[in-house]
């Protein structure tokens, strides 16, 4: 309730303004200088020439369909997927069911293209079980490639999001709400289609349009396993990346047709949670049933199966890392070689992938803490304008990022070489962080709403000046919340490809780069044996965020 | 101790003038209540006192020194908020030291100074307990004690007890007047319950849209409300027209509008003209018989055993339902459609003009 709307330059003035300028350095400077190319060249000015070309080439803007049509098609498998676990869980009784939570969790966490590439060494053209059911029993397995492969993977990878949406928004359905729905006569899948489903609507929309758009702007996967099957996102990167021809007006152009995609997209999801918006509170949540005779055998296959098949990919990296290899050929026999190969050649990757995260983690956790504080508290033009800026790396895509860094700041900020961090560690440090912190700061604003404002003036009141406060009394109090999704953050950053693999040199190679680069040679035994250390890496920090947060849960 | 003096306050919101210009003195040690509906601007001024809220005008001392432009850490203030405000990563003691490290005190000072304030109000057992594990009463207070352990000027209470439960909002009313007491701290209360506001205080203001309307002991509001606003806020009240008329010999009387005549020699100096009486429940008498003059009927249309007292809605010959109270007995056999016989206890009322803004029955 404060009455003065202009900025003060005291500590907070200052942070504010920090921020802004760090902001138009790394976010509005990039992004608009792809938009400037995008319409803009030395030679003719003002042209739309780059998306002319785009959408008259059929070669181009197929690949667009191609996009929508595998992303739709993932997202109604993972919907259809993640609904029917959620509901299992929700509704039965069942051993394993924590277990399972963890393992769909764990395969919610791996990069994408670790599960494409795993799923051709398990269905590809001489994959393991393809290669079994042709022995002996003479089956041919379907086409692994294209279209199918890039759907499977996304499916499997992205159902546990719907999963975790809805079995978050089951905790919101009162038990009484299902009773009277049986009360009338409504059981079984009729009361699901009818009752149930209608009250997880806006959680399911919310989810699928996640879902929707992590498929849109995934490029690891389609690149590996879509072979012919060019996605958006591959083109952006192919076009930009390809060392004859390389266009980077025609892909800044790309980057604006993405970025405007999922803005469209956003904005539906803005529009559509409005419509839908209910709440909901349960006094007494949904009560598990006990389950007998064939039911319990569908329940327990059908929970365990899925379960089972997204962590395959996991499991069978972890084997094949201790098998003996020969180049792309596994051989008899199992060792540590792979593993000593790994340290040798990619030590730098593995040690990159604790150290960029690890610097990114605190620059984000930094800002958030002023920025969530300086959003909800001392709301006014300059920190709204903050507030609205910090949100746009939602809607950029990773790819996106990354060519607008690289174009950016090779030669320093406007070609004046001040900022010319191409090929640093900084410019990964700084790419990961610009990227995670709407998530980060979404998680400190809750938290800091949790904070009545009386405890801070009960602080001032006894004598306390505001810095200190702050210091000593709310950021103590934000605290755990931010602790939590910083390791959140942390988990997405070390199997981060999408931003790294544009901004990466030898030096500051991660992991997942480190895997990708394998995979393409064809060294899989090194590229098994990182992606084990790499998920190692995620157990350990999603054990780390259940103790800090004390849930055996992640809520979304 | 501190006098607290606040003249010609006015605080502005967004272009809405809340408080448009407010006096009030509140003398040293005094428990000084603030008190009114919702909205009424009592928390707005507590905050402009605690400096949490701008002051738009107006002079804010505590005795000669002007806190208008102060900071909330340098007024000097111990406050207690509605939901306690505890710091809930701190520990009891953490809690009630925390003011007295602000000040840089010896740390021997700091702990026996927590120690004793905790000891006050006998949370010294749990001194060593993070507040998540204490109820809402025994937070509150560690709350009061932690703003009581600096030391303060004057103690501010934002509404501290309306987060508990009814009985727990009565030992405690009890446990902060005394305290209170004992420290003898110049203190201002805010509430919008009368009854917490009659039980606790010394000194009452009842504001109203930003205004002052009354200011005065318990007793005083209570028999002597000056305005209707005043007589139905504090209690309840029966609000009847009447005419004042002069006898021949020039004595008042006041002619109700169900057509029964009071005699009110008090209001002889003033003209004839329309007035408006406030008879509290309690101040209908029924007598056994309409024995006298002085007596009027009515119908009894409803009834409310209370235990103590028994509640009627009584319409009288005119139709004007009034509320009537009577101590209950075991043999009150009244029913609804009966007729009564009422007088009226004529010490005990007020009369008001006809807009219900001044008490005409006020000795001056």
């Amino acid at each position: 309730m404060k009455n003065d709307k202009r900025l003060r330059l005291d500590m907070w003035g200052i942070a504010g303004i920090v921020i802004l300028v760090t902001y138009i350095l790394f976010l509005i400077y990039p992004v608009g200088n792809i938009l400037k190319q995008s319409f803009y060249s030395t030679s003719m000015g003002f042209t739309l020439d780059n998306f002319t070309k785009f959408f008259s080439m059929s070669y181009y803007s197929n690949t667009l369909l191609n996009s929508f049509k595998v992303s739709i098609t993932a997202t109604i498998f993972a919907f259809i997927i993640g609904t029917l676990l959620a509901y299992l869980f929700a509704m039965f009784d069942f051993k394993g069911k924590k277990l399972l939570r963890i393992l769909i969790i764990i395969a919610s966490m791996s990069a994408p293209f670790i599960g494409a590439y795993s799923w051709i060494l398990l269905l590809g053209r001489s994959g393991v079980i393809t290669r079994f059911l042709s022995q002996f029993l003479g089956v041919q397995t379907p086409d692994i490639y294209g279209f199918s492969g890039i759907v499977l993977v996304f499916t499997l990878q992205l159902f546990p999001l719907i999963f975790l949406y809805i079995n978050g928004a089951f905790k919101n359905i009162d038990q009484s709400i299902l009773e009277a729905a049986e009360g009338m006569g409504v059981t079984g899948i009729k009361r699901f289609m009818t009752v149930v489903l209608p009250l997880l609507m806006p959680t399911v929309l919310a989810g699928s349009l996640l879902v929707f758009m992590r498929a849109f702007s995934d490029f690891g996967t389609p690149m590996l396993i879509g072979e012919g099957y060019r996605t958006f996102p591959v083109l952006i990167y192919t076009e930009f990346i390809s060392e004859v021809g390389g266009d980077s007006a025609f892909a800044s152009a790309l980057a604006v047709i993405a970025i405007v995609i999922a803005l469209s997209i956003f904005m539906l999801q803005q529009i559509v949670s409005l419509r839908f918006a209910f709440s909901m509170n349960a006094l007494h949540p949904v009560s598990t049933k006990k389950v007998k005779g064939l039911k319990k055998f569908w329940v327990y296959v059908i929970s365990y199966g899925i379960v089972f098949t997204a962590v395959l990919p996991q499991l069978y990296l972890v084997y094949t890392s201790f098998q003996n290899t020969s180049g792309m050929v596994f051989q008899s026999g199992y060792s540590l070689n792979s593993y000593r190969e790994a340290f040798s050649r990619m030590g730098n990757s593995i040690f990159n992938t604790l150290r960029i995260p690890f610097f990114a983690i605190i620059i984000v956790v930094l800002f958030a803490v002023f920025i969530s504080y300086l959003a909800v508290r001392k709301r006014n033009t300059v920190t709204a304008t903050i507030d609205s800026l910090s949100m746009i790396p939602y809607i950029v895509p990773g790819t996106v990022l990354g060519i607008a860094y690289l174009t950016s700041f090779n030669t320093g900020v406007g070609g004046t070489g001040f900022l010319s961090i191409t090929g640093t560690t900084a410019i990964l440090v700084i790419s990961f962080a610009v990227r995670r912190l709407p998530y980060t700061i979404r998680s400190s604003v809750a938290a800091l709403h949790q904070i009545s404002p009386s405890i801070e003036e009960a602080a001032q009141s006894l004598g306390s000046s505001k810095l200190n406060t702050f210091f000593r009394i709310t950021v103590p109090m934000m605290m755990p919340g931010i602790i939590a999704g910083a390791i959140l953050s942390w988990i997405t950053m070390i199997s981060e490809l999408s931003t790294s693999i544009l901004l990466y040199t030898v030096n500051t190679r991660t992991v997942t780069v480190a895997i990708y680069t394998e995979v393409i040679r064809g060294n899989y035994g090194i590229a098994a044996a990182l992606s084990t250390i790499l998920m190692i890496f995620t157990v350990l920090s999603l054990l780390l965020f259940m103790k800090v947060s004390g849930k055996d849960d992640i809520s979304l | 101790m501190t006098q607290i003096n606040i003249s010609h306050a006015k605080k502005v919101f967004d272009d809405v003038t809340v408080i448009p210009d407010l006096n009030i003195t509140i003398n040293e040690g005094e428990l000084f209540t603030l008190l009114g509906p919702s909205g009424c601007g009592k928390t707005t001024l507590l905050r402009m006192i605690a400096g949490f809220n701008s002051i738009e005008g107006g002079d804010f001392y505590f005795d000669a020194d002007r806190i208008n432009d102060k900071d909330p850490s340098k007024r000097n203030i111990g406050m207690v908020f509605q939901n306690y405000a505890i710091f809930p990563h701190l520990t009891v003691r953490e809690n009630v030291e925390f003011g007295l490290k602000q000040r840089k005190l010896d740390k021997k000072v700091v702990r026996e100074t927590a120690e004793k304030y905790l000891k006050l109000i006998q949370m010294e057992k749990y001194m060593d307990r993070k507040p998540e594990r204490l109820s809402g009463g025994q937070q509150q207070r560690v709350a009061l004690a932690r703003a009581l352990a600096i030391n303060p000027a004057v103690l501010l209470m934002d509404e501290p007890l309306s987060n508990l439960d009814a009985k727990l909002r009565v030992d405690m009313r009890k446990a902060i007047r005394e305290i209170q007491r004992e420290v003898g701290i110049t203190t201002v209360y805010v509430t919008h319950d009368q009854e917490e506001a009659m039980a606790i205080s010394d000194q009452i203001a009842v504001m109203k849209d930003g205004i002052v309307q009354q200011v005065g002991s318990p007793k005083a509001l209570y028999h002597r409300p000056a305005n209707e606003f005043v007589a139905s806020f504090i209690g309840r009240t029966n609000i009847v027209m009447a005419e004042l008329k002069h006898s021949n010999e020039g004595v008042a009387e006041l002619h109700l509008q169900n057509g029964h005549v009071v005699v009110y020699p008090k209001l002889n100096h003033l003209s004839d003209q329309t007035v408006r009486v406030s008879i509290r429940p309690e101040d209908f008498i029924r007598v056994e018989q309409e024995a006298s003059l002085n007596t009027f009927v009515g119908k009894i249309e409803d009834s409310v055993y209370l235990g103590l007292n028994t509640e009627y809605v009584v319409a009288l010959s005119d139709g004007h339902l009034v509320q009537v109270t009577e101590e209950s007995s075991f043999e009150e056999d009244l029913t609804v459609g009966e007729q009564i016989a009422l007088t009226i206890n004529t010490d005990k009322i007020n009369v008001y003009c006809a807009e219900g803004l001044t008490n005409l029955s006020e000795v001056k």
